[in-house]
C-alpha cells in the first residue's frame, strides 16, 4: 500500500537536529518504505544524511510517502514529529 | 586544510574568538590532529569490489563499537543529554543510503574504498556548509567526527586520544570533534581553542560541562602557533594570547589567581542575597544574551536577569527570526528564572551590530544613527513580532520590557503605543499576558539622563545603559583604540549624570539598576552603591564578587563614600580614592585591583 500525506512543518525546530534523529529512528521501526519531498528534493526517511540534506524548517510544506504493509501507521507516527514540538531539542 | 607555517620571531599575538567556556589558563600549545589522514588514491579490479564493501562494513561495525562505549562513558559520567549527543553519530553509521551510495561509486569508480567513502562524505559536508541554519552547520563535526573515525579503521590506523595526553597543555586544534571533547583529560588538558565551530557546537557545550576553558572561532589559530609555544586562553572572553609579554602574562596570572579564588568564595555566596551590612536590600543580577546563559546566572547566585539582549536572533542568518521562536526563548528563560525578574530589552541593532538580512545602510556615525528604538519604530513590523512574544512569555514568570536608546518622551510613548496595539490583538486572540508588565527606559543618551525628572513620571523603572552613556557623554568612540584613554568611567560628569536619574527616579519611586561593563568594575561598586543604585545587572562572573562588596558595607559607610567621589575634579582622583576604600574595607576583593 502506497500513501501519502502533504503537511506543514509545525515543530519549532523544524526538520534537523533531535527532530531529524527521531524520525530516523521511527522511520526505521518500520517495513515501509519511507520518502520525503520537500519542493524538488526527494530524499529517503531511513537516512539521517538524507534528512539532514532536505534541511525542512519550520513553516516548511514536505509529502511524506509510505510504501508497503504498515505505510498507515508509519505515517500516522512520523507525522506526529513533525506537527509537535519535542521536548529537549537542543541536544541531538 | 591550511599549511602549517614556520613562524619566525616570538612576537605575541591576541587572537578573538568566541568564548565557549569560561576560565583562564595560562600553558604550553599542543596542537591536536592538523593534519587529515591522507588516503592515498590506487585502482582496484572489479574483482575487488566485494572484499572493498567488506572493508567499509567492517570499519563500520568498529566505528559503532567505539561509538558505544564514548556514549556509555559520556552517559555515566556526564548525564544522559549529554551521551545522546552521539545518537546522531549511530544514525550515521546505521545509514543504508549512505552505504549504497558508496557503493554504486564504488562500482563506478573503481577506486580504493577510502577513496570513495571520502568523496562521499565530503559532498554531504560541502551541502551542509551551505545551510543557512547555524545549527545545520555546526552538525558538519558530528558528521566528519564519524567519517573520520570509520576512514581511520579503515586504514587501520591508531587512535590519537586526547584520554592520553602526557603533560598539562592547551589544546590548539582546527576543530575538536564531540568524541575528541568528551573524552578530555580535565587534569590535563588545561584548555583548548579551535580555529572553527559556533556557540551551539556540541564542543563548546560539551566544553562548558567539562568546565575546561575554552575559546572557539578563532579561524587561523593553528596556521599561527607552534606545540610548545606558550599561550593565555581566557575563555570567559574569547580571547587567546600567543607568546604573552612579562607584563601581560604578569596580568593573567593575576586574573586567573582571582578567578580560582572567587570560584571558592562562589559556593558560599552563591545562597545569600545581596544586602548590605545595614540591611538595605540591593539586587545583583546578571546579563544574559542566550537562553542558555540562564545557567551561569543560576550558577553565580545572580538575583535574576537585568539585562537580556535579543540581537542574537538576529546575527549569523540570511533570515528574519519569526515570533513563535522568539517568544520560545523568552518563555524558558522567564520560567527558568521565576520568581525572579527578567528585564528584556528591545532590539538593539545598529551601532556595532549590523545585520545582513535587514539592510542597514553604512553610515559616518553609526553609533548616532539609525540604530535601536529608531530603528524599531521605524520597522513596526519587525517590532511589533517582537513585543508580541514577549508579552506572550510575560504569562510564564516575571518579565520585564526595556526599551533601549530613549532619546526623548516622545520615542517612549510611540514604542508604547504600538505595545498597546499588540495587547489589543493578543486580547482578540485570546492569549494570556501579563496586562501589567513593568515598562521601563534604558538611560543610556545623555538628553535621557537630563529629562530622567520628566521620564521617571511615566516610566515604571529605570536601568542606566553606562556603556553607552559614557560614550556619548565624553564623546568618545569606544571602538577607537587611539582614544580610549578618554573613555571614563568615573568621571565626574558621568558620576553626576547616574547620580541625577537615581535620585530623579527615587523621587517618583521607581527602581533605578545600572546594566553595563560599570556594574561589574569593583573599584566603583560602593560609590555606586552609596549614590542609591538599587540594581547591579553585570555578566554572571562578576555576580559573586559584586554581591560581596555589596555584603561587607554599610549603606551609610556607601553614601559617605559617594559623597566625598562627587566633590573630585578629575576621573582620576575619582579612581583613586575609590581603589583606597575598597582596600581598606574589602582588602580580599581589592586584592583583585593590583
Amino acid at each position: 500500500m502506497l500513501i501519502k500525506k502533504e503537511l506543514t512543518v509545525k515543530n519549532k525546530s523544524g526538520l534537523h537536529a533531535r527532530p531529524a534523529a527521531l524520525f530516523v529512528q521511527i522511520a526505521n521501526k518500520f517495513d515501509s518504505d519511507i520518502t520525503i519531498i520537500k519542493e524538488e528534493h526527494e530524499v529517503n526517511g531511513k537516512s539521517i544524511m538524507g534528512i539532514l540534506m532536505l534541511a525542512a524548517e519550520k513553516g516548511a510544506k514536505v509529502t511524506i510517502i509510505a510504501d508497503g504493509d504498515d505505510a498507515e501507521a508509519a505515517l500516522e507516527e512520523l507525522s506526529e514529529i513533525l506537527l509537535h514540538d519535542i521536548e529537549d531539542e537542543k541536544v541531538l | 586544510m591550511k599549511q602549517k607555517k614556520e613562524g619566525s620571531a616570538k612576537k605575541q599575538v591576541q587572537y578573538k574568538g568566541i568564548p565557549a567556556a569560561p576560565g583562564i589558563v595560562i600553558g604550553k600549545v599542543h596542537i591536536f590532529g592538523t593534519e587529515d589522514i591522507m588516503p592515498s588514491e590506487r585502482s582496484i579490479p572489479e574483482s575487488q569490489i566485494p572484499y572493498e564493501v567488506t572493508r567499509l562494513k567492517d570499519a563500520m561495525e568498529q566505528t559503532q563499537k567505539e561509538i558505544l562505549v564514548i556514549e556509555r562513558k559520556i552517559s555515566r559520567e556526564m548525564g544522559v543529554e549529554h551521551g545522546r549527543i552521539f545518537s546522531a553519530h549511530l544514525l550515521v553509521l546505521e545509514d543504508s543510503v549512505l552505504v549504497q551510495e558508496v557503493i554504486a561509486r564504488l562500482k563506478k569508480r573503481k577506486k580504493n574504498i577510502e577513496i570513495i567513502f571520502t568523496e562521499v562524505l565530503d559532498k554531504y559536508i560541502n551541502v551542509l556548509s551551505e545551510a543557512k541554519d547555524e545549527y545545520l552547520r555546526d552538525r558538519i563535526s558530528d558528521i566528519s567526527d564519524v567519517g573520520k573515525r570509520i576512514l581511520r579503521n579503515l586504514l587501520g590506523a591508531e587512535e590519537k586520544s586526547l584520554g592520553e595526553l602526557e603533560e598539562k597543555a592547551v589544546v590548539i586544534a582546527y576543530d575538536l570533534s564531540p568524541s575528541d571533547t568528551a573524552i578530555m583529560h580535565k587534569g590535563r588538558v588545561l584548555g583548548f581553542a579551535t580555529d572553527i565551530g559556533g556557540r551551539t557546537s556540541h564542543t563548546a557545550i560539551m566544553a562548558k560541562s567539562l568546565e575546561i576553558p575554552a575559546v572557539v572561532g578563532l579561524e587561523s589559530i593553528t596556521d599561527q602557533v607552534k606545540n610548545g609555544d606558550q599561550v593565555i586562553l581566557d575563555g570567559t572572553h574569547g580571547v587567546v594570547i600567543v607568546n604573552p609579554t612579562k607584563t601581560l602574562l604578569a596580568k593573567y596570572e593575576k586574573e586567573q589567581k582571582r578567578y580560582l579564588h572567587l570560584e571558592r568564595d562562589l559556593v558560599e555566596i552563591k545562597t545569600l542575597l545581596g544586602e548590605t551590612l545595614d540591611g538595605k536590600r540591593i539586587i545583583v543580577a546578571g546579563n544574559i544574551e542566550l537562553p542558555e546563559d540562564v545557567a551561569s546566572v543560576i550558577s553565580h547566585g545572580a538575583e535574576g536577569i537585568g539585562l537580556y539582549r535579543t540581537e542574537y536572533f538576529y546575527m549569523n542568518r540570511r533570515d528574519l527570526p519569526n515570533e513563535e521562536e522568539q517568544f520560545n526563548a523568552y518563555k524558558s528563560v522567564a520560567m527558568r528564572i521565576k520568581p525572579r525578574c527578567v528585564i528584556v530589552r528591545t532590539l538593539d541593532l545598529g551601532g556595532d551590530k549590523f545585520l545582513s538580512q535587514l539592510d542597514i545602510p553604512r553610515e559616518m556615525n553609526p553609533f548616532l544613527g539609525w540604530r535601536a528604538i529608531r530603528f524599531c519604530l521605524a520597522r513596526p513590523d519587525i517590532f511589533k513580532s517582537q513585543l508580541r512574544a514577549i508579552l506572550k512569555a510575560s504569562a510564564y514568570g516575571n518579565l520585564k520590557l526595556m526599551y533601549p536608546m530613549i532619546s526623548g518622551l516622545d520615542e517612549y510613548w510611540q514604542a508604547n503605543s504600538l505595545l498597546e496595539d499588540v495587547k489589543k490583538e493578543l486580547r482578540k486572540e485570546g492569549q494570556d499576558f501579563n496586562e501589567d508588565i513593568p515598562v521601563g527606559v534604558m538611560i543610556e543618551v545623555p538628553s535621557a539622563a537630563i529629562i530622567s525628572d520628566i521620564l521617571a513620571k511615566e516610566v515604571d523603572f529605570f536601568s542606566i545603559g553606562t556603556n553607552d552613556l559614557i560614550q556619548y557623554a565624553l564623546a568618545v568612540d569606544r571602538v577607537n583604540e587611539k582614544i580610549a584613554y578618554l573613555y571614563e568611567p568615573a568621571h565626574p560628569a558621568v558620576l553626576k549624570l547616574i547620580k541625577m536619574v537615581i535620585d530623579n527616579g527615587h523621587k517618583e519611586n521607581i527602581p533605578v539598576g545600572l546594566c553595563g561593563e560599570m556594574a561589574g568594575d569593583i573599584s566603583l561598586t560602593m560609590v555606586l552603591l552609596g549614590l542609591g543604585l538599587d540594581e547591579f545587572s553585570t555578566s554572571p562572573i562578576a555576580v559573586p564578587e559584586i554581591k560581596k562588596i555589596v555584603r561587607s558595607v554599610s549603606y551609610a559607610d556607601a553614601q559617605e563614600i559617594a559623597n566625598v567621589a562627587l566633590t573630585f575634579k578629575t576621573g582620576r582622583e575619582v579612581q583613586k580614592y575609590a581603589r583606597g576604600k575598597l582596600r581598606e574595607l574589602v582588602p580580599d576583593i581589592a586584592i583583585e585591583l593590583e
